[in-house]
């Protein structure tokens, strides 16, 4: 019992703190691709090539003074932050990292991760609404509508390859992709997901919460210093998770091409990596959506394709599996 | 394990603050918010009999009961935004005209 | 084990929820709202309905309550803290209040004969798991009802969207 919990703790400080570390590296990994992309050579200053860079804004966040507006609602401005990360870790609880390597298994795995990745949505409402400020509620505002109408669609593109699957313990789902991966099953179930997953982490071309050329940085205009970077480190750490969602359930998690062998944990991160690098390319690529474009390209033609989409493939597995 | 009798003394509590907070208040967003208390009292109380009996009829109807919280939550809400456009204060007993 | 994480969620919940009953600020109130109902996903848990659990996170917080903070902000609530926040009718009301536990009460301590506690068969984390034994009761015995639920849906949905819309095109 004692040994189990010990374990346990073990396995989520290891998980956490890589994550923590991953997650920063990310933001000096896109500063870097998206310099190059515009042919510009981005962080160089701090270590070579700039590789300590994260540590130095870290640094810099952590000893800003931390502001809290005098108008803004107190509490609810300091618990925000912390709603918005907290969900945002939590999900790595249940995701797949390799054949033995993963915290915990349980039967409802990938619905306990859109339950509680939907959680993140709160932490948005209440920063924006918190401080008080116009950006930041229409931030906010944006934020709730956008984030509640793309969980739908991303649930719904997630349901295909389940039916195949016929299990929600994400371990299974991998198990399932032995032979080919779902993405080929599921080509347009993976376009939609991709699209509601870039709309769910408020990346580029959906970043309408925060919106730098109106907004300010909406919902977290007000926010400074360590409040700040946990914003910042939520947003990464979703596109991981989300990321490692989309691996596991369309790209056969960390089952590798057959005849080329290598640890599962390696083509887990070859994977992640490429799916990380296609979230950096986008956004240095797409311009924004405006608002009234981003609900009408969901609920007008992402909806009715995720439905078309559940239903061929029932009917193709009622027919011929 | 948990015995019956608390999870229907847990139910029973909650559905009375939800009774309290609908009798009491006078905002009317938080006399939804009660009703949604008391719609999850009454799903403790299917949850723990269907523990009891060994049976899931009991986790199906609180689904059900989910699914009625939520169009009853969508169809108060704009209720409530309708009526917030004509009348800025959200007060329960500031509405006594069927026609405004 | 069960015993004290049950006692835990439920003070959870009761406090929580008395907090939301008596505040000012609707938005704290639906905040409250929202912890409440991560305790009872947690009571849910601890009563074996996985599934549930997870459908009370997924619909209840971040659908339903989701819905109210929108609609929250959509109104003008700013007003409405610095009012009367209860009824002149309260005493009356907690009065009806106490009596209705007290009733409930009575009616819980005479039913001395529970039926014999069955298993499910199944524990926590077993396959085929909760997920699995829901989905087929639920698609087998209980469809017509389920089919009921989804026309209920659908016309919430049109209600919905005709009265909060802001002037209907004749």
């Amino acid at each position: 019992m004692i040994a189990e919990i010990i374990a346990a703790t073990l396995k989520i400080v290891l998980v956490l703190g890589v994550v923590s570390l991953v997650v920063a590296y990310l933001t000096y990994l896109e500063r870097k691709i998206i310099g190059h992309i515009q042919m510009r050579l981005g962080p160089m200053r701090v270590g070579w090539h700039g590789l300590l860079q994260p540590i130095a804004d870290g640094l810099k966040l952590f000893l800003k003074e931390d502001i809290i507006p005098s108008r803004a609602d107190k509490i609810v401005f300091v618990i925000a932050p912390i709603m918005v990360l907290v969900p945002a870790f939590v999900v790595y609880s249940v995701l797949p990292f390799g054949p033995n390597f993963y915290i915990t298994q349980v039967n409802v795995g990938l619905f306990l991760v859109l339950a509680v990745s939907s959680l993140g949505v709160f932490g948005i409402v209440m920063a924006g609404w918190a401080s008080n400020s116009k950006y930041s509620l229409l931030g906010a505002l944006r934020g709730a509508a956008q984030m509640l109408s793309y969980e739908i669609f991303l649930g719904f593109a997630l349901i295909g390859p389940l039916m195949l699957a016929g299990s929600l313990n994400l371990q299974n789902i991998v198990q399932a992709q032995s032979d080919v991966w779902f993405v080929f099953y599921q080509p347009l179930a993976f376009i939609v997901f991709f699209i509601a997953a870039l709309a769910e982490t408020n990346r580029v071309p959906f970043d309408l919460p925060e919106a730098e050329t109106e907004l300010v940085a909406g919902f977290h205009t007000e926010y400074s210093g360590m409040k700040f970077a946990f914003f910042f480190l939520a947003e990464y750490a979703n596109i991981m998770a989300v990321s490692t969602v989309g691996i596991a359930v369309f790209f056969g998690g960390w089952k590798g091409i057959p005849g080329i062998p290598l640890p599962g944990l390696v083509w887990y991160l070859l994977k992640l990596g490429a799916i990380i690098f296609v979230f950096i390319w986008i956004r240095a690529t797409l311009p924004r959506y405006r608002y009234d474009q981003l609900m009408r390209i969901g609920w007008k033609f992402m909806f009715p394709l995720v439905i078309a989409n559940i239903f061929l493939t029932g009917l193709v597995k009622l027919l011929f599996l | 394990m948990v015995p019956l009798s608390h999870y229907l003394a847990l139910g029973a509590i909650m559905f009375v603050i939800g009774v309290a907070g609908v009798l009491m208040r006078r905002n009317a967003i938080i006399i939804l918010m009660s009703i949604e208390l008391m719609l999850n009292a009454v799903n403790i109380t299917f949850v723990g009999f269907a523990r009891q009996l060994g049976d899931l009829t009991g986790q199906v109807f609180a689904i059900f009961v989910i699914t009625v919280a939520a169009a009853e939550a969508a169809v108060g809400l704009a209720i409530l935004i309708a009526l917030n456009r004509d009348r800025t204060i959200l007060n329960v007993d500031e509405v006594n005209l069927l026609k405004w | 084990m069960e015993l004290p994480f049950f006692y835990l969620f439920s003070v959870g919940i009761i406090g929580a929820s008395i907090l939301m009953v008596t505040r000012a600020n609707v938005i704290h109130a639906a905040l409250l709202l929202v912890l409440t109902f991560f305790f009872l996903s947690g009571v849910y848990v601890l009563a074996g309905a996985e599934f549930l659990a997870v459908v009370q996170i997924l619909l209840y917080a971040g659908g339903i309550m989701v819905l109210y903070l929108f609609s929250i902000m959509l109104m003008s609530v700013d007003v409405a803290v610095r009012l009367r926040q209860f009824h002149r009718q309260t005493i009356f009301a907690m009065a009806t209040a106490v009596l209705l536990a007290l009733e409930i009460w009575m009616v819980l301590s005479r039913g001395t004969s529970y039926p014999a506690f069955k298993s499910f068969g199944w524990g926590i984390g077993a396959t085929p798991g909760n997920v699995e034994a829901l989905g087929s009761v639920l698609y087998t015995q209980f469809l017509f009802p389920f089919e009921v639920a989804s026309v209920l849906l659908l016309a919430a949905m049109i209600g919905a969207i005709v009265l909060a819309k802001r002037t209907i095109d004749r």
